[in-house]
């Protein structure tokens, strides 16, 4: 993906947050490119895991951010296995999500983030997730609302979804993790 | 009696109600007591670690604590909630403050000492595949199986330590213990998309083929997984890549304790055989003509 870096007033800014986040050194990377080979995804996205690293380590702001393999990063850890120096790539991917729904990113339309939300909203509220929820929030707030639907009779009639939320769980020691990590708070 | 504490995950009642059910089964049958943490919650997944650190290794170190209190392992049956259990001990004991964000969100210390084992290792480690072959009941003669182990058991494998990072045998050697055929093929290991299956199917879709082709090619009857979201995308997904790509596959995709308990004479609805949405009747049928010859 040709990618243009813009002249940011605070050149290495998204680096260092990246860094600070995930506690790998960018630099380390000799852009061998071993990541990117072993890369499930990289043919499903317009960027790939050593360029990602490479736009780092050139001073890249926030426009690095918009990339999709942000989002279609499966943390399959491939990466990780495979490199010489041991940059763990799921940690800097996780930092890059992080800071794409921080800074205001262009998130694609699948809007993975929105996934993460309604699924951690059923675990704060139930202490454990709650698929069939968690996917109707999904489904709400997106255009996908159709796919996979026709899917949802089948798995209910047998079973292989659960129909009734969880329960059992320890739900004060969740909500208390929720709120000392500052998470989707009470009132979130 | 081998006794550990086993972690169901939240699958266990939902999408893995048949992993759940066949691990428990087996268990029963190979002489192991399984005791359940009381009040287990969220081992945090996918999307804890996607949106804050601290909250994701929190969640899991929160039954971890709970399991310390009982003094015995801790069995997980679920590849993605091993993963994140064995993520939280590694950055507990890596990390200092880590361990002390920790100790504040769970209002107690832990120290990332708890063993988290696969069920897989017990079978292996704990009972020996000597025992299981005294065990089986009914050899799966003729059964030509594909072993998946996908990403999350194995990888990174500085963190789960499980079995060997590129080539892995634990299930192969089960499968082959059990009298079925272990087949040789080169996707093992290879990513199904996992999470991705909501947000972005026609990843899952793309990946899924390439891997059940590819166990189809190789002569595969059925393919056996540990995982959850590995059982779901390749079972699920089939009908999406008929109508993508044309390609029929047809091939039942099922749990390796529902294999063992196959072996074992288990009836098949305590295995949660039915839930599958690829029927596994023809690997069954299959397996009484064998047996019938």
């Amino acid at each position: 993906m040709p990618l243009k870096i813009g002249k940011e007033k605070n050149a290495g800014y998204l680096k260092r947050r990246v860094e600070d986040i995930s506690g790998i050194k960018i630099d380390g990377c000799l852009q061998c490119k071993k990541c990117s080979c072993g890369c499930p995804v990289t043919s499903s996205s317009s960027s790939s895991p050593s360029e990602i690293i490479k736009l780092l380590q050139l001073g890249a702001g926030d426009e690095l951010l918009n990339s999709d393999i942000i989002w279609v990063c499966a943390s399959c850890a491939t990466c990780f296995s495979r490199c010489p120096m041991k940059i763990d790539m799921m940690a800097v991917m996780d930092a890059l999500r992080i800071l794409a729904v921080e800074r205001k990113a262009v998130i694609p339309e699948a809007n993975a983030p929105l996934m993460n939300r309604a699924l951690l909203k059923t675990i704060r509220i139930f202490g454990r997730t709650y698929d069939l929820g968690a996917m109707l929030l999904y489904k709400a707030g997106t255009s996908t609302y159709w796919n996979d639907m026709e899917k949802i009779p089948t798995l209910l009639k047998k079973r292989k979804i659960a129909i009734l939320p969880p329960h059992g769980a320890d739900k004060k020691t969740v909500r208390k993790i929720f709120n000392k990590t500052n998470e989707i708070k009470d009132n979130g | 009696m081998m006794k550990y504490v086993y972690y169901p995950g939240c699958s266990a009642e939902s999408t893995a109600r048949d992993q759940y059910k066949s691990t428990l089964a087996v268990s029963r049958a190979l002489g192991m007591e399984m005791i359940e943490p009381k009040g287990w919650t969220c081992c945090g997944s996918t999307p804890a670690h996607q949106v804050n650190h601290d909250l994701a290794i929190s969640l899991a170190s929160a039954n971890l604590a709970k399991v310390k209190d009982m003094g015995l392992e801790m069995v997980v049956s679920c590849a993605a909630c091993f993963n994140r259990m064995k993520t939280a001990n590694h950055e507990i004991i890596s990390d200092a403050r880590t361990r002390d964000n920790v100790s504040d969100a769970l209002g107690r210390d832990y120290d990332g000492s708890v063993p988290v084992r696969h069920f897989l290792e017990i079978i292996i480690e704990d009972l020996g595949l000597e025992k299981l072959k005294k065990a089986v009941v009914n050899p799966l003669k003729g059964l030509k199986v594909a072993s998946y182990y996908g990403c999350l058991l194995v990888r990174p494998h500085e963190v789960t330590g499980f079995d060997d990072s590129e080539h892995p045998l634990y299930m192969d050697k089960i499968v082959g213990t059990l009298g079925a055929e272990p087949i040789d093929w080169p996707y093992k290991l290879e990513c199904c998309g996992g999470s991705l299956t909501l947000t972005r199917s026609d990843v899952v879709v793309k990946l899924a083929d390439q891997i059940i082709g590819m166990a189809k090619d190789s002569g595969a009857d059925c393919i056996v997984v540990a995982c959850p979201m590995c059982q779901l995308n390749l079972d699920m997904r089939q009908g999406d890549i008929l109508k993508a790509t044309g390609r029929q596959h047809n091939i039942p995709v099922i749990y390796i304790t529902q294999l063992i308990g196959l072996s074992l004479r288990i009836p098949k609805r305590k295995l949660g055989l039915n839930k599958l949405l690829t029927s596994p009747d023809k690997i069954i049928g299959l397996l009484s003509q064998g047996s019938s010859k």
